[in-house]
């Protein structure tokens, strides 16, 4: 769904750039109302990032006194910083790996073999994918609670890939779509099973789609804050976005200027991710990975 | 033996996914509790949780708040500001628009808590909109306090309206120049050319939008508990911060269920009417 309107843009965008998007000379009257506008997106983060530079930060935005490092500096320790941004690794690129193994197998025979069963499963984990991963937490917890698994970074992992998978299907399923079958055919007249077919022929070739797939599960359970918030509790198991409320002690204090470096140094993989999208599929790519929470 | 491939996908969504979903039907008529007696053996009650959820006041103000933060922020703001940012963005400067561009995107590509404690900081008693009304010589608003639904709204189409400017900017990439360019030299102005031309010629992007943007912010949960906590009073409960309150704060699963199914329902009704969208795309 997202996945359709992403291909169909990634063609789009290309081609706008192709032919040359721009018709007569640039406005200046809509140059001078989008900066405008442009300003008042940019504002609010300006604390953020003043605030990590400043040793003395509150919630108020100023320039500080003396610029200095020493809340990056403060953070870095195992405890901090280091440790759950391990835990958000795991979670991510755990659940980025489990959701890409099983949409590749699942999209092949979905992709490859027409049976009345198609249309409905796919539109099935297309219904899926809409649907409010909020709404289903106090449930999922209650289904934690009865198997035992609260506060388990697997199954947690788990949970987070299974959360992504109607979406990773659709998506891997429409660039698997595009790899042409006779090279395959090709493959199983030498005697090729379909799964041998799967690993050396389609695989190889979809490579930049199955990358996209997986930056954008892990872009997802990256930024998931509500999912880590409900299911894992004790501190050795906190990823990033539920470690982040750390900075606000118990006494009402909160060392704003570390909790401002905390947030960029844990915002900083998926902002590279996400140029790395961009610059290699082109911007509006990206927006597939919309569909979050 | 053909379908064998999809097993780890169908165990995986079916344990997670469609377990859950089942079981929240049926959570909602038990007294299921997160600690006690009651959590390890919820007892049946039948609709007691549903005649509990429609006398309670706060039900029909969370449903009430929810409409207006979907309508307000999704379908009004991030919608129109997304579609004027596209547009003017083809008139602009190239440089502008691309500065432009990457600052309406750093919004929204920040994982959901951080940009949640920024717009927190921005709307602070002392945060940073008040000192900017206060340079114009304006006295200082407690706007969490005092308008937490604008506060919360308005962070959110901070937050969002990245998504429908791509959305529209892809859309109108599409829209061959030849078609707006005979209509302006048949002497259509440009609002009309934009109101009879581009419009109906993005009619379906229109209609994706909406509906995506409305699931999206039907489940905001971070950005509303982060900034407000859904109050004061209750004044910013929306329904994923109702559910969660009852649930975890007020230790009743079984209420809090009842209420996700309530939303469960919502969002499926949603899902349909967007597929039968991409269907009737698909047809012609």
């Amino acid at each position: 769904m997202t996945a359709s309107t992403g291909t169909t843009t990634l063609s789009g965008t290309t081609a706008a750039r192709a032919s040359g998007r721009r018709r007569g000379a640039p406005s200046w009257l809509a140059s001078a109302v989008l900066a405008l506008i442009g300003l008042c997106f940019v504002v609010p983060l300006s604390w953020l990032v003043l605030a990590s530079l400043d040793a003395e930060a509150t919630y108020e935005t100023q320039v500080p006194s003396s610029f200095s490092l020493a809340n990056f500096t403060e953070i870095l320790t195992p405890e901090q910083t280091f440790g759950p941004l391990l835990n958000s690794v795991i979670l991510s690129g755990g659940s980025a790996v489990i959701t890409v193994i099983a949409a590749v197998l699942a999209a092949y025979p979905l992709s490859r073999f027409n049976t009345r069963f198609n249309r409905p499963f796919l539109y099935t984990v297309l219904f899926g994918t809409c649907l409010p991963i909020t709404a289903i937490m106090v449930p999922v917890y209650s289904l934690f609670v009865q198997l035992n698994l609260l506060d388990s970074l697997a199954a947690t992992t788990f949970f987070m890939a299974a959360t992504s998978l109607p979406m990773a299907i659709w998506m891997t399923k429409n660039f698997m779509d595009s790899v042409p079958v006779s090279l395959e055919e090709a493959a199983w007249v030498d005697g090729a099973s379909a799964m041998k077919a799967l690993w050396h022929v389609v695989v190889p070739l979809m490579r930049p789609g199955i990358g996209v797939v997986f930056i954008f599960v892990f872009i997802q359970a990256w930024g998931n804050f509500f999912v880590p918030f409900i299911l894992l509790f004790s501190l050795e198991n906190q990823p990033a976005a539920v470690s982040i409320f750390r900075f606000f002690g118990q006494f009402g204090t909160v060392a704003y200027g570390q909790l401002a470096a905390f947030s960029i140094l844990y915002a900083l993989p998926v902002i590279v991710l996400y140029v790395l999208v961009s610059r290699v599929f082109g911007g509006s790519f990206a927006m597939s990975g919309a569909l979050k929470g | 033996m053909k379908l064998v491939p999809l097993a780890p996908a169908l165990i995986l969504i079916g344990i997670f996914l469609a377990g859950p979903i089942v079981w929240s039907f049926y959570g909602s008529f038990t007294n299921a509790a997160l600690t006690g007696v009651n959590a390890k053996n919820p007892e049946w009650i039948g609709l007691d949780n549903y005649t509990a959820l429609f006398s309670d006041p706060l039900f029909p103000q969370s449903l009430l708040l929810t409409v207006v933060f979907v309508l307000v922020s999704a379908v009004i703001g991030q919608n129109f500001l997304g579609l004027g940012l596209a547009l003017l963005m083809r008139r602009a400067h190239r440089v502008v628009a691309a500065v432009v561009g990457v600052c309406v995107v750093a919004a929204w590509v920040l994982p959901e808590i951080v940009a949640a404690f920024v717009a927190y900081a921005f709307f602070f008693r002392d945060g940073t909109l008040n000192q900017l009304t206060g340079l114009a010589g304006l006295p200082a608003v407690d706007w969490l306090f005092e308008h937490p639904m604008l506060a919360v709204i308005l962070a959110n189409i901070w937050r969002g309206t990245a998504f429908s400017m791509m959305v529209y900017q892809a859309a109108l990439n599409d829209v061959p120049k030849e078609v707006t360019e005979a209509a302006e030299i048949d002497g259509a102005g440009r609002g009309q050319t934009l109101l009879f031309v581009t419009v109906p010629m993005i009619r379906r992007s229109i209609a994706t939008n909406l509906m995506l943007i409305t699931l999206q912010t039907l489940a905001v949960f971070t950005l509303i508990y982060v900034m407000t906590a859904g109050g004061p009073t209750n004044r910013s409960t929306t329904l994923p911060i109702m559910a969660y309150e009852e649930a975890f704060r007020y230790s009743d699963i079984g209420y809090g269920t009842a209420i996700a199914v309530v939303m469960l329902i919502i969002g499926a009704a949603f899902s349909l009417a967007y597929i039968r969208l991409l269907r009737e795309r698909k047809a012609s």
